[in-house]
Parts: C-alpha cells; structure tokens; sequence
C-alpha cells in the first residue's frame, strides 16, 4: 500500500495501471535483479519522518540552539565575514527558474543562468585585472589547490611554496592536494611585521619552483607586498599565485596588475550567508597563456544560427566529461547560485558602491585597532598595513583568547579568531576583523569589556 | 516569450545611479592613502556597473525568466535525479540561526547545529550501510576525490603499492578524473553484451596494484549490476577496495545498500537523491561513507559527541588524510538535506525509489515501440535509449532533444552513457506524475514521427527558444569569455 505524500503523485490506480502497462504483478517484480542477499527488508533506523507543522518547529529549535550574529556584535573573520548583504539578493536567488535549474547543458533554455556566469566572469575579470575566470569552484581554498595543481601541470615542476600566512585552512588542503598528485610542499615563514618572510622566500624559491601561493590581505589581516614577492618566482619562472579578499580590491591594486598568474578566492564576503561556512563560492581567474588549463566551468559568448548573441559552456575539452582521465580537473557540480550572489552583490554595489563598502571596512577596522591598543596590556605585534583585519596580542598573565571569548559573548559580542589554535607561537594573539556592519559605539564596547577581562 | 537580445548588466550602466544603501562613516574618515603604501592602492576603479535598484532586479528577474528550472517543467536529466526541490528546505536553511553563524564560533554556541550535522552523518551511514560519515566534501566529484584519498592511505598504511583503479566504460567522466588527481591510473573495463560489469573482463583487470574498482549501481545504464557480490569478492580478493558512485541512489533507498552490496566507500550527491537544488550547477554536497578499516582516513573534522550529550569537532584524527575543503563542509545544504529526509522518514524514502522506479520502468516500456532499447528488461531510476534508428532520416539525438525544447521539456541527458550510439538517459523521478509521463511519452512519439515525415522540422529545432541553436565551435575557437567592452 502506498502511503500519500505531498511530493509523490503516485495514487493506488495509477501505479496499478502501469504496473499493468508493464506487465508486472507488483513494485517488487521490478526489483527482481537485486539478489536476494542483500535486500533490506526491515525498515532502516533512520529519524523518522514529521508532518509539516512538528518538522518546523523541530528545526526551529535546533536553529535556536545556534547563537546567530544578527543577536550578536561579531569581530569574528579568519575567512568568513560579517557583512552587509543586501536585501534585494535573496529575491532574486529565490527565483526558482535559478536554484532549480540543473547546469546549464541545454544553452538554448538555460540563457538566464548562462549570462549569469558570463557577468560573473566579468566581474571577477575585472576585480582581479586578469584576463579569464571559470564559472566557479567549491570554496576559495579549493580553488588555491586547484591553482596549485595547475602551475605543476603548467610548469611541469613538482614543488608549491606557500606562504605560511596563507590560511590554515587552505594549506592543510593545498597539502591533501598534493599528496594526490604526487607534489611537494615548502612553507615559508612570516616576518616581524606580519608578512611572508622575502629572505626566507628567496631561498626557497628554486628552478624546481611551480609556483609561490601567498593570500593578501593575509591571514592575519596583513597585505603582502605582491610587487617584491612577483620577481622572486618570475626569475625562475614560476608561477605566482595570489588569493585575494574580493571587497578589498575595491581600494587594493589588481593582483592582476601586479604579475599575478592566477587570482583565487572566496565570494563569501560578497552577499553570501556565513552558514557555518559553506557554501560559498570560490573564484578562479588566469592570465590568458593559461586558459586552456583552467579547471571548471566556462561560459563564452557566441552567436545563433539567426546571428543573435548567445552564451554556451565552452573550451569543454579540459573537462571530465570529455577528457576523462586526462582532463585538467575533476571539478563538475561547482557553486554556480552562490556566483550568482556574488554578481548581483557587485551589481547592487556597483563601482562607487564597492569603494565605499571597501573604505568603510578600512576605517572602522582602523578605528578599532587604535581603541584596542589604547589598552594598556594589549598590543599590536604586526605592524605591516592591513585592511580589515588585525591581531592583537593580549597580556601573558591574563585569561586565555577562549576564555575572553566565553565572557564576550555574555556580553552579546563574538570575539575574534584564537590564533594559537593554528600558529602555536601565536598563543594568546586574537585576530580581530571588523566590517561595514560595526558601529563606532560597538567597537567601543569591544574595547571597554576586552580592557575589563584582560 | 520576448526574444530580443538581453543586455549585460554592464550594458545598463548610466554614470551617477547607484542601488547600495550604506552606513555614513561614524568613525574618522582615514584615507587610504595614509595607511596603505601608494604601490598597493588600485589605480583605476573597477568599472562595475552603475545602476538603480530597479535595474538590478528587472534585469535578474528578465535573466530568470531565460532559464528552465523543475518548477518550470519536467526535466527527465538522466543521472541528475531532478526532483521536486521542496520548498520547506529554503525556508529551514534561511533560519537565521543556520544561515548566520560562524564556523568559528565556539561549539557551545552552535550546539544545534551540530546536532544536526552529527544526526546527518547517521542517517546516511545507516542508508548506505556505511560505518562513518564525512559532510565535507562539496559535490559528488568531490566525494570521489576524497574517497579514493582514503583508500591510497588504507593502501599505503598497510605497506602496499596499488597504483590503478578500475571503472568500466559506463562510468561517469568524474570517476577516471577523480582518480588521475589521486594519483592513480584508471583501467577501463568494458561492459558486457547485457551492459553490466564483464566480469572475465574484471578477473583480468585485477591484481596485486589494483587498489579500487569505482562502480555506480544501478550503472549509468540504468542497469542493476547482478553479480554485484560476484564483482565485490572479485576485487576484495585480489586486495583492492570497492568505491560506490552514490549519482544514482535514488533507486536503492531501503531497498537495498551499498554497505550490503560489498562496496568500502560510497559518496551521495545529496542534490540529487535528497532533493536539494542543483542551483544552476551548484552548491551540491558530496558526503562520504566508509566501512570501519577507513573511517582514521576520514577528512577532518567529523563532528563528534561528549559523554555529556554535547557535541563537537574532532580533530584529533592522526591518520586522517587532512581537510578538503574550508570548515565543515556545504553546511546550508546539508540543512536542506536533512529537512528532506525527515519529510520522508526511511518508509517514505523506500516509497520514493519504488516510485523512482515505477515511472522509469513504465516510461521505458512504453517508449520500447518507438526507440531503440539497448537493453531491455527492467531498469532502476533510469533507462537508456538509443536514437540511432532515426539517423536513416538523417536525424540524430541531439535534433531530437533540441525539438523537446519546442513542447517546453528539459531533454534527457544525451550521448551519454558513451558505450551506447545516439544515446538518450531519461531519468523521470518520483515527483512526476504518470500524466506528465504521459504527456512526454506522447511527445516523444510525435518527434519520432516528424523525424521520419518532416525530418526538416527537427533539425531545425528549436523554434520557440529565446536564442536557436548556437555556435559552439566559434565560441571555442575565438573565446569570448568576459565583457571585456569595460564600461
């Protein structure tokens, strides 16, 4: 007997009429092909199904149980950031022409999503200075993996040297990547400023060198200076590669304009949700010697056969589908709503909206780096620039980062990132980020409870 | 429908209109140029467009209405499993305690979160018959990656040398893919003359550097794979490992588990078999099970639980084989997921691969007078047909899906699987009912009809599309692939 569900049409007469169509007496005639052995017969002890009304109520309590940043002050980053997102975003997503399209593999009907991806391209295009981008990848970590793997297929060299201000994060993946492929890592230190150590960099750079992966602003906040880091690994032609913070290029140089091969990141800062940090969307763009290795969907633009623009995926031959084996990536399924975010983001902010966003981070952050360190107690060990972004160190004989972080939040403030999680030597160091969404008198009361616990 | 041409964003641009709303500066206006050295700030302003609000959502909603999603139409995508995506899913991973929280919180504060993730992880061990479970792969591709990262560092933690993997010539492109970026080579193995696993083929393939054979079953074919138990002592016996290719789950729900079946590793495309939007082409998750001798491999972090009753992340997993991507894994997705599966409950998940397969197998036999069916007999999920009758009249399959565009239905995957000539994989799913099926068999029909009177109408196809068929050949070999015009 089939029980109704909301989502399933099925009546008792239609599934008898096609069971006649087929000739069969009963569903299970259908699973004649499955050996006996390894039928499930009982019913799986899985959590069991609730109606409409139970089912909300249920997720509702267990979303409750989460302390969200709209009822709280967040000064929490490290990758995932507290911004604005505009109201107009999750109408247009919430279009279901768009979240419940498949990729866009029938070009004629999937217009809409495909120029999309191409504005999408064009936006990161532009925010980068590169000449290429894809459609999208999983995160912004996968995406420097991936730009790793493909300055060794590029260059046919076997070691990345990573800059140790790269997120934690993204080298524990970039490491998983290339015990993969068969590829070596070389972490390069940080300077008392707070950057990658150029000396230490220069030698580790070798002819053996595919490429040099820095991120800037770095983890700590800190910006890289790409200018000095670009000649290191282009005078042994290597590739450099750059992770960069989408909202700061709105006042920050182009990587691209500054010798970058390959621009990576994460759109997360553009209109998307935290979620506990996934998903988001990573973007990846080349120079165009590179184009043809690029992992990941590409949308290119061409003409009908009544010569009216058009969009279709292209330059498919890199890609699983096709090449198999051989193809530069494995990368299928990617993030492409979450790029639609990203573009409708830029689309809201557009190019004045993007400076100011961008110098509304800068200052509030600086404003609250100065009220910070007017603690005594508390100082700043990096004094290279930043952007939005900066770690604190805090008094030797105080409380530990986590146990400030467990008072803060009594008071209705998410506390910075603990960076002795990560960097062991950075024991008692809190990375402070702080966006457009901080008011002045919200970085004050940061200020005043953080000077009380410490 | 208006078919003129759409303008880009960027083309609607008029110098002085903005549609951002933000805060005045409250605190002291530094320039730039006071804290920033002059080298690092950007010289020439990112030409993003300049529009009003109303522009941004006329031209969003103007590009939605250019697109096709399953709320506009039956979409039979072969091994894409496009459901009903329900719309309670949207609204649960909207809750603002779900979509704004920081995947650096501490765990007591997101402890409702991870319940739900720790909950997940069971639920889809005890469906796949798997010991342990990893949210954190991204997509299905992505599952597979990690899956055989485990499976090297099984190999190579017991002092074994295995190089290859195994896929027979069904198998999804990701599959040899996922291997190469593994660091394996992958031998193909053809299927036999009923599609399934050639298992003599299969006993030469292996031995002493086999280190998986990566199966989809039901195959790509559509096909239950008999000697599953066969092919499993096959592969265990010469000490390699069997990967499961979850793409096609959603006809063995409660039926039947990979667990069962033999297999080591199984990923799931939760965005297919649990409903969750594909969104254009993403975010999807690709969790990963494994049986116990993998689960120290397991990407970390796993979500765990206290004595207590809380829960957390366990990153004390030595033998892990690091992290795959950032945080936890595509945690709003997994939201969605969930909430899917306690609309159904595992009585009703058995309910929607029986009916997954009833459509497909009515679908099949109906069509069985008018297409070529390679392989006859049951199927699962989907089935295979081949267009190769109608090349006679100079019709291929790809004219045949353009011509589906004209009756508004999403055309079946094509060319694919690649051993099957003029391919067509018509995967109806449980949502649709049998007069959609009917009406798509109806259409079917008339298509092959017009292709032996009126070849012509389906070349030509489609007519009623926003753009004709385009030229993919120019947009490969001269790349246009961004809006490089600048403003």
């Amino acid at each position: 007997m089939t029980r109704p569900h909301r989502y399933i049409p099925m009546t008792e007469r239609d599934k008898s009429e096609m069971l006649a169509a087929i000739g069969a007496a009963q569903t299970d005639d259908l699973f004649r092909d499955i050996p006996d052995a390894i039928r499930y017969r009982g019913v799986l002890p899985m959590s069991p199904a609730l109606d409409e009304i139970s089912l909300l109520a249920h997720m509702k309590e267990l979303a409750g149980r989460n302390t969200d940043t709209a009822s709280c002050i967040s000064f929490l980053g490290a990758g995932i950031y507290d911004h604005h997102i505009p109201v107009i975003i999750n109408h247009m997503i919430s279009r279901s022409e768009f979240y419940t399209a498949y990729t866009p593999y029938q070009p004629e009907i999937s217009q809409g999503e495909l120029q999309a991806i191409f504005e999408f391209q064009s936006y990161i295009c532009e925010l980068t200075g590169m000449a290429v981008a894809n459609a999208s990848m999983y995160d912004g970590v996968t995406a420097l993996s991936e730009a790793g793997a493909l300055a060794a297929g590029a260059t046919k060299r076997r070691e990345l040297v990573v800059s140790r201000t790269v997120h934690p994060e993204a080298r524990e993946t970039v490491r998983t990547m290339a015990r993969g492929l068969g590829l070596d890592i070389v972490e390069v230190g940080y300077s008392a400023s707070g950057v990658t150590d150029l000396a230490a960099l220069r030698a580790a750079v070798t002819a053996d060198t595919a490429a040099v992966l820095v991120q800037s602003p770095n983890f700590f906040g800190c910006l890289e200076d790409l200018t000095a880091i670009e000649p290191i690994i282009h005078g042994v032609k290597g590739l450099f590669i750059v992770s960069a913070n989408p909202i700061s290029l709105g006042l920050l140089e182009a990587p691209g304009k500054l010798g970058a091969d390959i621009v990576v990141g994460d759109a997360q800062p553009l209109g998307i949700p935290q979620s506990l940090g996934g998903p988001t969307c990573g973007f990846f763009a080349v120079a165009e010697p590179l184009m043809r290795r690029m992992p990941g969907r590409i949308v290119g633009q061409t003409k009908d056969i009544d010569g009216k623009r058009g969009f279709v995926l292209t330059l498919q031959a890199r890609e699983q589908h096709i090449r198999r084996e051989k193809a530069t990536s494995n990368i299928c399924s990617n993030q492409a709503l979450l790029a639609l975010c990203a573009s409708i983001y830029l689309s809201t902010m557009g190019k004045q909206g993007l400076i100011d966003v961008a110098n509304l981070n800068l200052r509030k952050a600086h404003y609250a780096n100065s009220q910070l360190a007017f603690h005594e107690g508390i100082t700043l060990p990096f004094a290279a620039p930043f952007f939005n972004e900066f770690v604190i160190r805090l008094p030797e004989e105080g409380p530990s980062v986590s146990e400030i972080n467990r008072q803060l939040l009594t008071y209705g403030i998410l506390g910075g990132y603990d960076l002795g999680l990560a960097y062991p030597e950075l024991e008692g160091h809190m990375l402070v980020a702080v966006t457009e969404k901080r008011k002045r008198e919200e970085i004050d009361h940061l200020a005043s409870r953080l000077g009380e616990l410490i | 429908m208006n078919t003129e041409e759409k303008a880009l964003i960027f083309e609607l641009s008029k110098p002085g209109r903005i549609a951002y709303s933000l805060p005045a500066c409250d605190v002291p206006e530094l320039e730039a140029a006071v804290c920033i050295p002059a080298s690092m700030i950007r010289q020439v302003p990112a030409q993003l467009p300049e529009v009003y609000e109303v522009d941004v959502i006329r031209h969003y909603t103007a590009l939605s209405r250019r697109n096709f999603g399953i709320d506009n139409g039956f979409y039979p995508l072969g091994s894409c499993t496009m459901k009903y995506n329900p719309k309670i899913n949207e609204d649960t991973a909207r809750l603002s305690g779900f979509a704004h929280i920081h995947p650096y919180q501490p765990a007591g504060s997101i402890q409702g979160a991870l319940e739900l993730l720790y909950t997940l992880q069971n639920d889809l061990a005890v469906l796949t018959g798997m010991d342990q479970v990893s949210l954190q792969p991204a997509a299905g591709a992505h599952g597979e990656w990690t899956g055989l990262m485990m499976i090297r560092a099984y190999h190579e933690n017991r002092g074994e040398k295995r190089s290859k993997v195994i896929v027979p010539d069904s198998s999804h492109g990701t599959n040899p893919a996922s291997a190469t970026t593994a660091g394996f080579e992958t031998i193909t193995i053809q299927s036999d003359a009923s599609g399934m696993v050639d298992l003599d083929a299969l006993r030469a393939a292996v031995g002493s550097d086999t280190a998986a054979l990566m199966l989809t079953n039901p195959s790509t074919l559509g096909l239950f794979e008999e000697h599953i138990l066969e092919i499993a002592q096959i592969v265990h016996e010469a000490g390699g490992l069997l990967y499961y290719d979850g793409a096609n789950s959603n006809a063995i729900m409660g039926i039947t588990r990979p667990g069962d079946m033999g297999f080591d590793v199984v990923h799931l495309n939760l965005h297919k078999t649990m409903s969750t939007p594909h969104g254009g082409g993403g975010p999807g998750a690709g969790p990963v099970g494994v049986k116990s001798m993998l689960i120290p491999y397991l990407p970390k972090p796993i979500v765990g639980i206290h004595s207590d009753g809380t829960y957390y992340f366990d990153y004390d997993r030595p033998e892990s084989i690091g992290r795959v991507k950032a945080f936890y894994g595509n945690f709003g997705i997994l939201v969605r997921a969930y909430t899917y599966i306690r609309t159904y409950g595992p009585e009703g998940l058995r309910q929607v691969s029986e009916c997954a397969v009833l459509n497909a197998n009515y679908m099949m036999h109906r069509l069985s007078a008018h297409y070529e069916i390679p392989y006859p007999g049951v199927c699962k999920h989907e089935f295979v047909m081949s267009g190769r009758g109608l090349k006679a009249y100079g019709v291929r399959t790809l004219d045949v899906a353009k011509r589906l565009l004209d009756f508004g239905y999403h055309p079946p995957t094509i060319y694919f699987p690649l051993n099957v000539e003029e391919s067509m994989m018509i995967e109806p799913t449980e949502t649709e009912s049998k007069e959609t099926l009917d009406r798509f068999i109806d259409t079917m029909i008339q298509i092959a009809e017009e292709a032996r009177t009126t070849p012509e109408l389906v070349t030509g196809a489609p007519y009623g599309t926003v753009v004709r068929r385009l030229d993919e050949t120019n947009a490969a070999r001269k790349p246009i692939l961004n809006c490089s015009c600048g403003i």
